[in-house]
């Protein structure tokens, strides 16, 4: 009870600065090649950035990653944005996301997060889940699972950000 | 621990204060809800339950300024769903941390997850889904003292439900990234990466029989090679004795894992070889501890994981106790415009794995442990498991997109489930899925998937032949609307005769931004279960269910 008490003390704490933007965690990475990569450095020139969490045994998220890659370049050309795709495989899975990323021919950067610390730190549940950040790098817009067409929104938001 | 919980909520509150003087720091959370009706249906063996509705629930919420981050996780099990542990029911903090940077010196206290290499000594890790949470409880710490560099170390308890296993955990990791480290290496082609690991389990011995080691350590070493289109990666692990204690027979055999895997990959193409031997390395943090409780390291299964209902029926998983597996997986596209690969191009995809038992080897089903088995032998080995599967996708035009998929999978229902039926299971399935774009936002999907047992005498026919579909409905970017049906013909098994049965279930969901709502009502089987954009592990089950999940 008394636990109770102080989660929820904290809770009502916590909501009174939720208003602000939330920026990126700090965590490391692991790129396709087994290096360490951390988050802070993600960088696109001040332009959008979308960041999507996927896996290689969840169709949606690869579904969206096919879809956006088909217009990928168009959305390049007209807002400057830049896809990170960031696997949340584990070690069972972490080998084929390389051999797989490059068979799909995605054209996005990559990452491995195989302890799954990004994914806590960003308060991903279930897979796929995608942010965007504006030019500061903050998040400004996220949504999680994927249905055909969700693409449309994003885009959206991101010509929004780019203007 | 009550203590600490409320040392680090204290903790949160000045820091939260302190920070208004100049900015905020952030505050990120997210919330999980699944709660569930249960029916009485004996044709799938679904009992009643005294509470008429479950829950599980949980909520995360973390604070971060400048280099500190501290987070706290609620759990609510009222009571726990069906499928999950009853020793979950109840309320708690489980997950509480603070975690901060001084001069690159990374320190956390309270709970963490941590994984060493690819786990096969260490992996400290949570799956909701499955009602796994191992979390370390303890102090943490990390530091680079050179660039190339990174140290790990911590001491801590693992979790059990509520309470913490008895055992005290040591770990310490080094990760040597030499092109970083050594600078006449920097421009060099090749990249190379080595690593190692210690970790050391303390628990008294109380034991009036045997003398039971108190400390038992195991050892990896690890290293990663990438040259262009290649790359190499391999790791070896050493487990001292452990032995299970107070059981009659011995076990003091040492225990040892190497894995290994190579692959090639292209623009286009991509190619992965991979093997792993595992002899006795079954390690917790509690000696002799059994099923999913307090595993201390994590040995990856070697072979696929698939995400259609039907294909993920009979699913393998890594005997500890030893096993030799290898597995092959090709992936390329025919490219646009080419003879196969149309307008749009053609996604393929060929998988095979193969698992077999150590020759002379320890299993579920042999019982003396005290053993020496063959490092390598490819006679009278018995055969765990075998996967071959075939998945093509293809856009046809711009409306239609079809998905086929095809596995032929031998299935060691003895050693996997532990069962003694004395046969394997040979099942093949047969999966299409066509997707069928009606307006750009508007998309039908539907799935026909059928599992097809060998009715040969040499085979086990388990629950027969399976056929399932699925019809969805999705309306971007808010609805979902489906309907399955799996059924399964009826079949004899242990003298009693299983009547054919319907698996039919609707659910809708409707979702914006990160809040999702999904109602669903019907009889489910266990399993991987993608409907409306996610994939979830459910328990089978009868009665409404409703999941909400959110986050910020």
């Amino acid at each position: 009870m008394k636990k109770l008490l102080i989660f929820t003390a904290f809770l009502s704490f916590s909501l009174l600065s939720f208003s602000q933007n939330r920026t990126l965690p700090k965590v490391d990475l692991k790129t396709l090649d087994n290096n360490t990569f951390n988050t802070s450095d993600f960088d696109n020139d001040g332009k959008p950035i979308v960041i999507s969490f996927w896996a290689t045994w969840c169709k949606p998220c690869i579904k969206e990653l096919n879809n956006i890659a088909e217009v990928y370049e168009d959305w390049q050309d007209e807002t400057g944005v830049k896809v990170i795709a960031i696997s949340i495989d584990d070690a069972r899975n972490m080998s084929k996301v390389k051999p797989k990323v490059n068979a799909l021919l995605w054209d996005y950067e990559v990452y491995c997060d195989p302890n799954g610390e990004l994914k806590r730190a960003m308060g991903v549940g279930s897979v796929p889940h995608t942010f965007l950040l504006n030019e500061n790098k903050e998040i400004v817009y996220q949504h999680t699972g994927y249905k055909d067409g969700d693409e449309f929104d994003l885009f959206k938001k991101i010509e929004a950000l780019s203007k | 621990m009550k203590r600490l919980t409320i040392i680090i909520t204290c903790s949160f509150f000045s820091f939260i204060t302190w920070a208004q003087d100049n900015s905020n720091g952030t505050i990120q959370g997210d919330f999980n809800l699944s709660t569930q009706s249960y029916y009485e249906d004996p044709a799938i063996n679904a009992e009643k339950v005294d509470e008429f509705i479950l829950m599980n629930a949980y909520s995360n919420i973390r604070y971060n300024k400048g280099n500190f981050t501290a987070g706290v996780r609620f759990e609510s099990y009222l009571n726990v769903l069906q499928g999950f542990e009853s020793n979950f029911n109840g309320n708690g903090i489980p997950y509480r941390f603070a975690q901060y940077n001084v001069n690159g010196l990374d320190i956390t206290v309270g709970n963490f997850y941590e994984q060493f290499g690819n786990g096969l000594i260490f992996r400290s890790y949570e799956e909701k889904t499955l009602g796994i949470d191992n979390v370390m409880d303890g102090v943490r710490l990390k530091y680079s003292p050179l660039k190339g560099l990174s140290l790990k170390g911590f001491v801590a308890t693992q979790r059990l439900f509520w309470e913490q296993g008895p055992g005290i955990i040591r770990g310490f990791d080094a990760d040597l990234n030499l092109n970083e480290a050594i600078s006449s290496l920097e421009s060099s082609k090749t990249n190379a990466i080595i690593g190692g690991s210690f970790v050391s389990r303390f628990q008294d011995d109380n034991n009036p029989v045997f003398n039971l080691p108190e400390n038992v350590a195991a050892y990896a070493i690890r290293s990663t090679v990438n040259r262009g289109k290649i790359s190499f990666n391999t790791e070896y692990a050493y487990k001292y004795n452990d032995p299970a204690g107070g059981i009659t027979y011995n076990n003091f055999a040492p225990g040892s894992a190497l894995m290994t895997n190579l692959s090639y990959s292209q623009r286009g193409l991509g190619i992965m070889l991979e093997a792993h031997r595992v002899d006795n390395m079954d390690y917790r943090s509690k000696r002799g501890g059994t099923g999913k409780e307090l595993t201390l390291n994590y040995i990856p299964a070697i072979s696929k994981q698939h995400a259609y209902t039907l294909a993920a029926f009979y699913p393998f998983a890594t005997q500890p106790l030893g096993e030799l597996g290898f597995q092959g997986e090709i992936n390329y596209t025919f490219k646009k415009k080419s003879k196969l690969g149309g307008k749009y191009g053609t996604q393929v995809a060929v998988n095979y794995s193969r698992i077999n038992g150590l020759n002379g080897g320890p299993s579920e089903l042999t019982i003396n442990r005290d053993h020496t088995p063959m490092f390598f032998s490819v006679i009278n080995e018995e055969l765990y498991f075998r996967d071959l599967n075939f998945d093509l996708k293809k856009k046809v035009s711009k409306k239609v997109k079809v998905m086929l998929n095809y596995l032929d999978v031998i299935y060691n229902k003895d050693v996997i489930e532990g069962k003694i039926i004395g046969k394997n299971v040979h099942a093949r399935i047969g999966i299409a899925e066509v997707n069928y774009k009606i307006k750009p936002k508007h998309t039908l999907r539907s799935e026909f998937q059928y599992l097809s047992v060998d009715k040969s005498e040499e085979y086990y026919k388990d629950q027969g032949d399976w056929v399932m579909g699925l019809v969805e409905y999705t309306f971007s970017p808010h609805w979902f609307f489906a309907f399955v049906d799996q059924y399964n013909g009826g079949y004899t098994s242990e003298g009693k005769t299983y009547e054919a049965v319907h698996y039919l279930n609707i659910s809708c969901g409707y979702s914006k931004g990160t809040n999702r709502f999904e109602l669903g009502y019907g009889k489910v089987r266990e399993g991987i279960f993608c409907v409306g954009g996610v994939c979830r592990n459910v328990p089978s089950s009868n009665g409404f269910t409703l999941n909400i999940t959110s986050s910020f």
